[in-house]
């Protein structure tokens, strides 16, 4: 039987949120149903549910950054138990079989991924609902364990946020490593765990930035260094420096300025602007053998990975915890880019409209 | 005392290619002097000849694709002697303690000199380069040319060879690669030859059904009309490494779409602005845009080695130094296969 489901979303592209009921399917043979306690915000599910990458199936009930508690499993399910606290990120399906999936790339599923909101599921085609909500009902594949020691409240972001900044670190690990000078550019949601994980994976670390207000803060958070991206003496004194550059400025901006701040063979990988960039200069590759690429999320071991690497360094996002009927207000604040540096809704505080 | 030397060059942005009279240094402790059999023609040889990048040196001797044969050592030269095939590329010197020397990547020393057009660093003189029928260079930057390499079609390998054969193998090129090279040229029939000797199934993505069926016989698997949009939409995500020899300002998105997830695109041709960058197609399949310059000495050793063991030769069209300028001319218009090599005479 299908479960009555009550969570926070939109009938119309709108930004405006309101307390919508829905379904959630009975449990598959490998599903888990989850208690959701936290939900983190990211500022797709805004771009979601107004419209700005395409119209959204409706209803829309976004979240992306999903932690709870096991509430009932189907019957093949072995990972998980009832009571286990636990994870869901921003995919809730693959096909499992292609070299992608095999290879623990997920996201990049032949079949195409499922989108854990806003997309159709693979079996029913019934339109995926998010984490804004009190329940989900998830592929034991795709629900990750919150390792013990792991703070499930400042949890939720990981696994966006989190997951986003990891894995091209980890895809370039050879690049960031004890002795490796790195740089985080954008000092976001993205970009203050991108510093935080930087830091403890043992390189030297700079955070640039456009604002000298962001600098204290920056080596608050872990940060060796600071360079601030609009003083032209800093940024031609930092030519050549950096083996890695993790770029987390969320539009469209000239790479080339970071780009000359790669040393021999540096790599500079884009996470935040998901946008037609202005035209690099073939030179600026070729000279020092540069390479600029690109990243998004990360597949099912990368994620673990991650989980296990912030339960052991106690490493968290930096957040701030709304009432559910505070939703509207987040969305306001962080469009103005006035938060620090993730919201996060403390589901028990979603109640029953009258 | 220095050395007469006949040689070919231009005395000012316009000129034409004419003979020269210059004069080689006498050997320093680790020079070598090579008397030159062969020198190729690349296109850098005219955009420097036109001060095109705007760091030209008139009287100019174009050429860094230079081989030949040993004719005389300094004194502490201990791996070459009098008789031995020499290469000498695109570099002449660096200053051999910076972190790019020892890591053997002098082509990006701060102190790097060029074989032609540069300055040499002890006596300040302008460097000249294989457009000549002598040349003396440091011993640390002359490559052994193997026997089993024809002279006279080896000189293409020591710069269209190393720029395309070094970042083959830093990008994983191997068996069970799929590498698609976009310009058949001079480095894009490199590139084919090479990534094919690797191991690799090669595609040769090229806007001309022509030049697919030279492709094919240089050693291609596969080709790609990138002018055919069905075809084109048919191999997306298809290559671990897309080789992108195009010369030319261009739009690069259509090449990164044919690029797998976690593919990579390398430009070696385009010293220009490149078109279509974005940042969802990068992000949304983790792919890297990469580039790559020439390459240091010990990977130029270890390409002519390779070249030798699988028998890879450019392919070339031979001309006399009287037919210089009518070969800049051809190599223009797009008119030669693929490499034009100058014979300068000397004894092989």
């Amino acid at each position: 039987m299908p479960t009555q489901a009550l969570g926070w979303g939109t009938t119309t592209p709108s930004q405006t949120l309101e307390p919508i009921r829905f379904e959630r399917r009975d449990l598959r043979a490998d599903d888990v149903a989850i208690r959701i306690t936290y939900a983190g915000i990211c500022h797709s599910d805004l771009h979601h549910c107004r419209g700005d990458w395409g119209n959204p199936r409706m209803p829309a009930i976004p979240g992306h950054e999903i932690v709870g508690v096991v509430t009932a499993v189907g019957p093949q399910v072995t990972a998980h138990k009832v009571g286990d606290t636990v994870a869901v990120g921003t995919i809730v399906d693959s096909c499992l079989q292609c070299r992608e999936c095999t290879d623990g790339w997920e996201q990049f599923c032949l079949e195409g991924a499922t989108y854990t909101y806003g997309h159709p599921d693979r079996q029913d085609g019934t339109v995926t609902m998010g984490g804004y909500s009190d329940h989900i009902v998830t592929r034991e594949h795709f629900v990750f364990a919150v390792p013990e020691g792991l703070d499930p409240a400042r949890t939720a972001p990981l696994l966006c946020a989190g997951i986003t900044s990891w894995s091209p670190l980890r895809q370039y690990k050879e690049h960031v490593a004890p002795g490796k000078q790195v740089a985080v550019a954008g000092i976001g949601g993205l970009g203050h765990l991108g510093v935080k994980f930087a830091a403890a994976l043992g390189a030297e670390v700079t955070a640039i930035t456009t604002s000298e207000g962001k600098a204290a803060e920056a080596q608050r958070l872990g940060a060796h260094h600071v360079l601030i991206s609009s003083d032209k003496e800093a940024m031609k004194a930092a030519r050549s420096r950096f083996d890695f550059i993790l770029d987390t400025i969320p539009v469209a901006h000239d790479v080339q300025p970071y780009l000359g701040l790669l040393r021999r063979a540096g790599r500079m990988v884009i996470v935040g602007a998901i946008a037609p960039l202005p035209p690099i200069h073939g030179g600026m590759l070729i000279s020092n053998n540069r390479a600029i690429g690109g990243s998004g999320v990360g597949g099912v071991p990368e994620t673990v990975e991650m989980l296990e690497f912030c339960a052991k360094h106690q490493l968290y996002p930096e957040v701030e915890t709304i009432r559910m009927e505070e939703v509207n207000h987040a969305w306001e604040r962080m469009e103005r880019g006035d938060v620090r540096y993730r919201f996060v809704i403390d589901m028990s505080t979603l109640e029953q409209p009258a | 005392m220095t050395q007469p030397t006949r040689a070919y060059g231009v005395t000012a942005p316009d000129a034409p290619v004419a003979p020269l009279a210059i004069e080689r240094r006498n050997l320093r402790e680790d020079d070598v002097a090579i008397r030159i059999t062969h020198c190729g023609i690349c296109h850098s040889d005219l955009h420097m000849a036109r001060n095109d990048w705007g760091m030209s040196l008139y009287p100019m001797v174009p050429g860094h694709e230079i081989v030949g044969i040993v004719t005389a050592v300094g004194p502490g030269v201990t791996r070459f002697a009098p008789g031995d095939r020499a290469a000498v590329g695109c570099l002449v010197d660096s200053d051999r303690t910076c972190n790019h020397c020892q890591a053997g990547h002098e082509q990006f020393c701060p102190e790097m000199v060029f074989t032609y057009s540069g300055i040499d660093r002890h006596d300040g003189s302008v460097t000249y380069g294989g457009y000549s029928e002598a040349v003396t260079v440091s011993e640390a930057f002359v490559c052994r040319l193997p026997q089993a390499l024809d002279i006279a079609r080896a000189a293409p390998l020591l710069c269209a060879g190393i720029t395309t054969y070094s970042p083959l193998k830093p990008f994983g090129v191997g068996p069970g690669h799929k590498v698609g090279v976009v310009g058949l040229g001079g480095l894009g029939h490199m590139g084919v030859k090479l990534a094919r000797a690797m191991g690799a199934e090669v595609t040769m993505i090229t806007t001309s059904p022509e030049k697919g069926a030279d492709a094919r016989e240089l050693g291609a698997h596969d080709v790609l009309l990138s002018t055919d949009p069905n075809a084109m939409a048919a191999a997306a995500e298809r290559f671990d490494l897309i080789l992108n020899t195009s010369p030319v300002r261009h739009d690069i998105a259509p090449y990164l779409g044919l690029t797998k997830p976690l593919g990579t695109m390398v430009i070696v041709g385009a010293i220009s602005e490149l078109d279509g960058l974005h940042g969802g197609a990068l992000a949304m399949r983790n792919r890297i845009v990469a580039g790559s310059l020439i390459g240091g000495l010990p990977e130029t050793q270890e390409m002519l080695d390779f070249c030798a063991e699988h028998s890879i030769h450019p392919e070339v069209e031979i001309i006399q130094p009287a037919d210089i300028n009518t070969a800049w001319d051809r190599m223009e218009r797009g008119d030669v296969r693929y490499r034009f090599v100058i014979d300068l005479g000397g004894q092989a």
